[in-house]
C-alpha cells in the first residue's frame, strides 16, 4: 500500500508536480497516462527516491518520505522496471535477477514464470528487448519489494511485442499480488490493463478512476480528448424534463448521465463510434475525408453550421469526398456534457 | 543547499594543485626578470614560425590524406589508416634525432651511399619534422567531420547540377573546417609545447630556451619565458574551445570505387609520409644497433622509465576517479576538471621549471622521484580523467538506480556496478598515462634526481655528447613503447565502434 499527500516536485525553480493525491490499495494496479513533459515519470522517481520532493509526504507501510526526511532509495524496498531496462551488462541473467538474493532460488522461481529459465546463464546484451525487460521484471519481483513502479517499460519495444508483453507483466505483477504504478504514454495500454487509471496534465491529477468510468464519463475535455477521439458538439439540456438528464443537438436528442448539473448550454461529448451515418442525399453534413483502418473507417463530415465530427463505421458503405451524408447520435448509454467555458 | 560530494572534495585539492605550477612562475618570475628585449622578440618570431609552417603543413598533408582515407575504397583501407595514424604515437623527438643524424655532410645517408644531402636544422628541419608527426591531428580530426557528413547533401548539389569538385567545395568543405581548424591548433599545440625537436634541430624556440636558461640558472628568466610561452598556450586553447562546432549523427557518406591503377597510384603518393615519419627512424636505430651494438646502455635506464611511469599512472588513476565522478556530476565538478585539463597545455619544460623552483623552496622534495612523479601526474592526469569519464558517460545512469532499488547503499552500487563497467576505461586511462610518461623527456631531463637516468634522458645525453650510435637501444625501445601507445589507441577506437554500432541497432 502507498499513500501520497499533497505531494510536490520541482525541478529548480520549476514545480513539475502540484498537490498530488493518491493511495493504492494492497494489489491494484494504477496506470498513470498523460502527454510527454506532463510530471508523470517524475511522480515514479519521487516515489523511488530518485529525486527529491519539495513538500508532501509520501506513506508506506514501513517508512515515510517527506521534504525533510528523503529516504534513500535503497530503504525504501520498491522495485523499479525501466524502459530501457537497466539490466546489469557484465552480469548474467541469473546474477542479475539474485542481485542481492542470498539463494537463487526466488530468481529461478521468477525466470520461470516468466519463461525465461534456459537464457539464466547469458549476459543480458544476447537477448532480445522483449526478454531483457522480462528478466527486469524478474529481477524486481525476486527482490519482493512492496510496490513495483513501471516506467514506461515498453515503449523500447516492437508493437507486435508490446500487446502480448503487456498481459504477461500484468499477470506476473497479479501473480506476486503487489501493487503496481505503471507509467505510460499510450493511453490504450492504460485503459486495458489497469486497475485504476489517473490522467495527469501539466503536473495535475485531471481524474483517477477505473478505466471504464475514465473513458465514459471523463472529468472534463481534456481527459476525454486523451483517452480516445473525441467530438464535443453544442446542446441545450431539455427544459421540459426536471431531472435535466436529456440534451438536445443538431444530431438528435440522447440522454445523459444524471447529476452533471451545469448551465443550459453544454458540449456533449461524442465518441465516433456513437454516431450513426447513412449516404443520404438529404443529408445533414458532407465528407471531408475517409480512412480506411481495415475493419473500420474513419470519416471526418463536416455539418452545414460548418462544425467537423468525426465519426466511425464499419465499411458497410463506400464513401468519397463531398459525398452529402446523414449523422444521427445512435447510442443508448448516457453521453457526458460539459459546461461550455467562457472564453 | 546539498552536502558537497565526497568526489568534489579530492576535485578541488586536486585542481588547486593543477593551478599550482601557473602560482609558482608567477611569483618566481616577478623576481625582477627582463620582461621583454630584442632577443626574446627572435624567439617569439621562431616559435610563431615554427607553429604557423606546422600548421599549414599539418593541413597540407593531412586534408588530403583524409579524403583518401575517408571516402576512397582503397585495398587494405584500415592498414594504411593505422599507418598514416601512426606517427601521431611517437614523439616527435625521435624523428628530429634520426634526421639530424641522417642528412647533411656527415649523416648516415652520405656515409652509406655517398650521396651528400643538405642538413636538417634551423626552422626549416624542425618545421619539416613536426609536420610530419602533427599532421595526423588534421587528419584524423578531419576525417571524423568527413565521415559524419551525409553523402545526400553532396548528391543534391549534384542534381541540383554542380559538378563533383565544387560541389565537395561549396558543400562539404564548409561543413568539415571546422574540423580542420580543430586538428591544425592542436598541431599548433604541439609545436609549441613540444621541446625535443627544436632543441635537436638547434632553433631558439621558447621552449628550447627556456632549458638554456634553467641551465645557466637563470631561473626566473626562464619562468618569465614560461609565462609568455603559457599565453600563447592558452591563446590556441582558447580559439580551440571555440571551433568545437556541431558533431553531425553519422550518416552515410560519400564512397569512391577507383581502380586498380588508381589505387596503386594513390597509394604510392602516400608511402613518402610513411617512409619519412615511420621508417626512417627505425632505420636508422636499427643500423646503429647492428653496427654499434648495445654500447653502454644500462638496463636500469628501462626500469627508471619504467618505475617513474607505473607510479605515475596508479597516482593519476586514483586520483582521476573521483574528478571523473566530479566532472558529471554537475557543474562545480565540470568545471573542477576543467582546471585540472590545464596541465595538458602546459608544456613539459614549463611544467619543469615550476617544479624545480618548488622543489629548491621545499628541500625535503627536491631531487626526488616524488616531485618527478607529480610532474607526470599533473600533465597526463586528463587522459585518465577523460578515459574514465569516456567509460562514465556511456554508462547508463538507470543502472545505478536500478541497483539502489534493490536495496544497495550508494557504496555497494559503485562497487558492484559503476566500478566493473567502467575498469576498461579506468586500465586504458592508467596505460595512456604510463606510455606518455614512459617517452617524457623535458620536464624529466630538469626533474629527474641525479642519475636517475631514464630512456629519455639518456636519448638526449647521447645526443650533447655527440655519440649518436649508442641511442640504438633507447630509441627502438622508446619506438617499441609508441607502438604500444598506438595499438592502445586503436583498441580504444573500436570499443567505440562496437558502441556506436549496438545504440544504431536500437
Amino acid at each position: 500500500m502507498i499513500n501520497l499527500e499533497h505531494l510536490t516536485i520541482n525541478y529548480g525553480d520549476n514545480t513539475v508536480v502540484k498537490n498530488l493525491n493518491f493511495s493504492l490499495g494492497h494489489d491494484e494496479i494504477l496506470m498513470l497516462v498523460g502527454p510527454t513533459g506532463c510530471g508523470k515519470s517524475t511522480i515514479l522517481k519521487a516515489i523511488a527516491g530518485l529525486v527529491p520532493i519539495a513538500d508532501g509526504k509520501i506513506t508506506n507501510s514501513h517508512w515515510v518520505a517527506d521534504a525533510k526526511h528523503q529516504v534513500p532509495p535503497e530503504k525504501r524496498n520498491l522495485g523499479m522496471v525501466f524502459q530501457d531496462f537497466a539490466l546489469f551488462p557484465h552480469l548474467s541473467v541469473l546474477d542479475n535477477v539474485s542481485f542481492r538474493l542470498k539463494t537463487t532460488k526466488k530468481a529461478e522461481h521468477w525466470l520461470a514464470v516468466l519463461g525465461l529459465s534456459e537464457f539464466s546463464q547469458v549476459k543480458p546484451s544476447q537477448l532480445s528487448g522483449g526478454q531483457k525487460q522480462r528478466v527486469a521484471l524478474a529481477r524486481t519481483l525476486a527482490h519482493e519489494p512492496a510496490l513495483v513502479l513501471l516506467d514506461e517499460p515498453l515503449s523500447s519495444l516492437d508493437a507486435a511485442l508490446k500487446d502480448e508483453l503487456r498481459w504477461q507483466i500484468r499477470d506476473a505483477l497479479k501473480a506476486a499480488g503487489v501493487p503496481a504504478i505503471w507509467v505510460t504514454h499510450d493511453q490504450e495500454e492504460a485503459l486495458s490493463i489497469g486497475d485504476q487509471v489517473g490522467v495527469l496534465r501539466a503536473g495535475n491529477l485531471e481524474q483517477l478512476a477505473d478505466p471504464q468510468t475514465c473513458y465514459n464519463t471523463p472529468a472534463n475535455e481534456f481527459v476525454a480528448g486523451f483517452l480516445g477521439d473525441a467530438n464535443f458538439l453544442d446542446g441545450q439540456l431539455d427544459s421540459n424534463n426536471n431531472n435535466n438528464n436529456c440534451v438536445n443537438t443538431v444530431l438528435g436528442s440522447a440522454a445523459i448521465h444524471p447529476n452533471q448539473h451545469s448551465t443550459n448550454q453544454v458540449k456533449v461529448l461524442l465518441r465516433p463510434e456513437d454516431i450513426d451515418l447513412q449516404a443520404n442525399e438529404q443529408g445533414n453534413g458532407k465528407v471531408i475525408w475517409s480512412r480506411f483502418e481495415g475493419k473500420s473507417s474513419l470519416v471526418l463530415v463536416e455539418l452545414s453550421d460548418g462544425e467537423q465530427i468525426r465519426v466511425r463505421q464499419s465499411n458497410k458503405v463506400t464513401l468519397h469526398t463531398n459525398q452529402t451524408v446523414q449523422l444521427t447520435i445512435n447510442t443508448q448509454a448516457p453521453l457526458s456534457v460539459f459546461p461550455v467555458t467562457e472564453k | 543547499m546539498k552536502p558537497w560530494p565526497t568526489s568534489y572534495i579530492i576535485a578541488l585539492i586536486v585542481a588547486i594543485f593543477s593551478l599550482l605550477p601557473v602560482a609558482v612562475l608567477v611569483s618566481l618570475a616577478a623576481d625582477g626578470s627582463e620582461l621583454f628585449d630584442a632577443y626574446n622578440l627572435e624567439v617569439l618570431t621562431n616559435t610563431l614560425l615554427l607553429m604557423g609552417i606546422t600548421a599549414f603543413g599539418a593541413i597540407l598533408l593531412g586534408v588530403p590524406l583524409a579524403i583518401l582515407l575517408t571516402y576512397v575504397q582503397l585495398p587494405w583501407k584500415k592498414f594504411w589508416l593505422v599507418l598514416l595514424a601512426a606517427p601521431l604515437a611517437m614523439p616527435s623527438y625521435l624523428g628530429a634525432f634520426t634526421f639530424y643524424a641522417a642528412f647533411g655532410y656527415s649523416g648516415e645517408l652520405n656515409t652509406l651511399t655517398g650521396i651528400e644531402t643538405p642538413p636538417f636544422e634551423g626552422l626549416f628541419g624542425a618545421s619539416v619534422i613536426m609536420t610530419l608527426y602533427t599532421y595526423p591531428f588534421v587528419l584524423l580530426s578531419t576525417r571524423a567531420a568527413l565521415s559524419s557528413l551525409d553523402a545526400s547533401q553532396v548528391y543534391a548539389a549534384r542534381t541540383l547540377g554542380m559538378s563533383l569538385f565544387p560541389a565537395l567545395w561549396r558543400v562539404a568543405l564548409p561543413r568539415i573546417a571546422n574540423g580542420i581548424a580543430a586538428g591544425a591548433l592542436l598541431a599548433s599545440l604541439y609545436a609549441l609545447s613540444d621541446f625535443g625537436t627544436p632543441a635537436f634541430m638547434g632553433l631558439d624556440t621558447f621552449t628550447r630556451v627556456i632549458y638554456v636558461e634553467y641551465n645557466a640558472f637563470g631561473l626566473s628568466q626562464a619562468a618569465m619565458l614560461s609565462l609568455q610561452l603559457l599565453v600563447i598556450v592558452a591563446l590556441v586553447l582558447y580559439l580551440e574551445s571555440r571551433v568545437k562546432g556541431s558533431q553531425e549523427p553519422p550518416g552515410r557518406h560519400l564512397m569512391f570505387w577507383p581502380n586498380l591503377k588508381q589505387s596503386l597510384l594513390m597509394i604510392l603518393a602516400m608511402l613518402p609520409v610513411v617512409l619519412f615519419a615511420m621508417v626512417l627512424p627505425l632505420a636508422v636505430f636499427s643500423l646503429w644497433l647492428w653496427r654499434d651494438g648495445a654500447g653502454n646502455f644500462e638496463i636500469d635506464y628501462a626500469w627508471n622509465s619504467a618505475q617513474a611511469s607505473l607510479l605515475a599512472a596508479i597516482a593519476a588513476v586514483i586520483v582521476a576517479l573521483p574528478l571523473a565522478h566530479a566532472s558529471i556530476k554537475g557543474k562545480a565538478g565540470k568545471l573542477m576538471e576543467r582546471i585540472v585539463f590545464v596541465g595538458f597545455g602546459i608544456p613539459g619544460i614549463v611544467m619543469g621549471t615550476a617544479l624545480v623552483y618548488l622543489g629548491l623552496q621545499l628541500p625535503f622534495l627536491y631531487q626526488t622521484l616524488a616531485l618527478l612523479v607529480a610532474a607526470y601526474v599533473l600533465r597526463f592526469i586528463p587522459l585518465a580523467v577523460g578515459s574514465i569519464r569516456t567509460a562514465h558517460e556511456n554508462l547508463d545512469g538507470t543502472m545505478v538506480n536500478a541497483a539502489r532499488l534493490l536495496g544497495a547503499s550508494p557504496q555497494e552500487a559503485f562497487r558492484r556496478i559503476t566500478l566493473p563497467l567502467i575498469m576498461r576505461g579506468v586500465v586504458a586511462g592508467g596505460a595512456l598515462v604510463f606510455l606518455e610518461a614512459m617517452r617524457e623527456l623535458p620536464a624529466t631531463l630538469l626533474l629527474g634526481p641525479t642519475g636517475y637516468e631514464t630512456l629519455a634522458t639518456y636519448l638526449w645525453r647521447v645526443y650533447e655528447a655527440g655519440y649518436f650510435g649508442l641511442a640504438a637501444i633507447p630509441g627502438l625501445l622508446l619506438i617499441f613503447i609508441s607502438v604500444l601507445a598506438l595499438l592502445l589507441m586503436l583498441t580504444g577506437e573500436r570499443f567505440n565502434d562496437i558502441e556506436l554500432n549496438k545504440g544504431s541497432e536500437k
